[in-house]
């Protein structure tokens, strides 16, 4: 029975003779010797690691899982092929970045005959359940290094500033709400029609446009199209620039609707009297409620 | 002799206070780097951990970019509008204690919320306000993420998302228009869904789904309630977290211009 510095050794050795990087043969051969210790301390686990590594790894997931699904998936094929070459060539330093992006793929393949020559030697390797920490894509080993961004902790910069704005907004809304009430008129009633009678406010846009356009123009296809057109926005406007002076024509449509539906809100607001006919509110008074 | 019992007692409540902070009840309480805890001190680490370590987490990364709290590029105008949601949930929660969905009973109801119920108008005039601030500032959100440009790849579907919840907005805030049942209410509602008949072909059957009835009755009073305080409450909070989630998925607040 091999002492865990034994099995150190050993699954280094054949690391290197492998031609893996340093760094990986270190770490594996880390892994092993601690294996081999857990196994020396717990001589009760009963020893299932003369079973075929695949089999007893089900929480792997599919890069450790089994040598022959690895045949069928594509990137693990691929990936297999990389170590091989790294061997032949023994690469030293340089060849660190593409082995190490390889391991999770070639594990079944280099790892798992090691891992059971040790088991076999130690003779008491628990069998563990791998879990899953992390998904890293495949770019993202190469890609270490991130642009240079100037970041500050969300607390407390973030969230002061939060708790700011919202007790100013609180503050306006209750000092708003003790000055003016709600309105409250008449209890409803349906045989007596207020003249003139108007939508919320948020709607005085649409029922100013049924001064203008047929009902079924103004009530369906205008606020229709306006609704798809903002579904559809992202995807009309390819230009990718966020810049201003580079999106000219889409701020200048933009702003174009939103102006025309604010000064068709604002004359159905206060430029509306009795018959919703057009009234200045300076002479004929203001016939609108929040 | 009277000051130092006074000291005595002073510290045998400061030790008090000390078990307690220190005791199990507070650390099961508060997480590792609570600002709650005994001994917080300001360290980078703590400053990870108060957000790391808590529900915020579901909100907030630990960090994000500089230039996305600056209030002039954001204007606050998500999270205020986020807010006025909160607020509107809680003053309309208290509303709903005073206030019966029925023809017969809502008018008296109103009244009391304005004479005797204790806060009553005040919380009908911060609910009644807080919703119209609310379409404000949804509406004024989305102008500013376009302006920015923040709706372009890849944050596409955060604006669809983002349509869509200003149009839950309009609607929670046309259902509630309906309820306090007055002529202002009524009429308002009416003329609102005059305006639906005129759909092409199912005109006549979405005014009457809508309405539960040819006109508005006491079926549209207790429908349009139940739309108001639970339905679509419960539709905007889902998107409400989708949004919140893809605004982090997509790389937080977008880009400086």
């Amino acid at each position: 029975m091999a002492t865990p510095d034994e099995v150190f050794e050993q699954v280094l050795a054949e690391e290197t003779a492998k031609g893996s990087s340093p760094a990986v043969a270190q770490a594996r051969a880390k892994a092993a010797r601690v294996r081999a210790q857990r196994g020396s301390k717990n001589p009760s686990v009963p020893d299932k690691s003369t079973a075929p590594a695949p089999a007893r790894n089900p929480d792997a997931g599919g890069s450790a899982a089994a040598p022959a699904a690895q045949a069928e998936s594509k990137p693990a094929a691929q990936a297999q092929s990389k170590p091989a070459a790294a061997a032949t060539q023994a690469k030293p330093a340089a060849a660190a970045k593409p082995a190490a992006a390889a391991k999770p793929a070639a594990k079944p393949a280099s790892g798992a005959p090691a891992k059971r020559a040790v088991g076999n030697g130690s003779g008491a390797v628990p069998e563990r359940v791998q879990r899953l920490l992390a998904v890293v894509k495949p770019e993202a080993i190469q890609k270490v290094e991130r642009q240079p961004m100037d970041r500050v902790n969300v607390w407390p910069h973030l969230m002061a500033a939060e708790m700011v704005a919202l007790l100013v907004v609180l503050a306006t809304v209750t000092i708003f709400s003790i000055a003016v009430d709600a309105p409250l008129r008449e209890l409803s009633n349906f045989n007596q029609t207020p003249n003139p009678s108007k939508a919320p406010w948020y709607f005085l846009g649409l029922q100013e446009l049924l001064r203008y356009f047929h009902p079924q123009v103004a009530g369906v296809t205008i606020p229709t199209v306006i609704i798809i057109a903002l579904f559809a926005a992202p995807y009309i406007d390819r230009n990718p620039s966020t810049s201003p002076d580079t999106r000219k024509f889409a701020i200048v449509l933009f702003s174009f609707f939103m102006l025309t539906f604010a000064v068709l809100t604002i004359i159905g607001m206060f430029f509306r009297g009795p018959g919703f006919n057009f009234v200045f509110p300076w002479e004929g008074g203001i016939f609108f409620e929040l | 002799m009277a000051k130092a019992t006074g000291q005595s007692t002073r510290q045998k409540l400061a030790e008090k206070v000390d078990q307690l902070h220190n005791g199990q009840l507070m650390r099961s309480i508060f997480r590792p780097g609570s600002m709650f805890r005994r001994g917080y001190a300001d360290s980078p680490r703590n400053r990870a951990y108060v957000v790391m370590n808590s529900l915020l987490y579901h909100l907030h990364p630990v960090k994000v970019k500089r230039h996305g709290i600056k209030l002039s590029y954001t204007l606050c105008l998500g999270g205020l509008s986020f807010f006025l949601f909160i607020l509107l949930t809680i003053t309309g929660i208290y509303l709903m204690f005073f206030y019966r969905p029925s023809v017969g009973e809502v008018y008296t109801d109103m009244q009391n919320l304005h004479t005797t119920v204790s806060f009553g108008l005040l919380m009908r005039n911060l609910h009644r306000w807080g919703a119209h601030l609310m379409v404000i500032s949804v509406f004024l959100h989305m102008a500013r993420v376009f302006y920015t440009g923040a709706y372009k790849p890849p944050r596409e579907f955060n604006w669809i998302v983002g349509v869509i919840l200003l149009l839950l907005t309009l609607l929670l805030a046309f259902t509630g228009y309906l309820l306090p049942w007055d002529q202002l209410a009524v009429w308002a509602v009416t003329v609102g869904t005059e305006m639906m008949k005129n759909s092409p072909v199912i005109g006549d059957q979405v005014q009457f789904a809508l309405l539960g009835g040819p006109v508005i009755g006491p079926e549209t009073l207790l429908r349009w309630y139940t739309l108001h305080v639970l339905f679509l409450p419960f539709i905007i909070v889902i998107f409400i977290s989708i949004h919140f989630w893809r605004v982090r998925k997509d790389g937080g607040v977008s880009g400086p211009l």
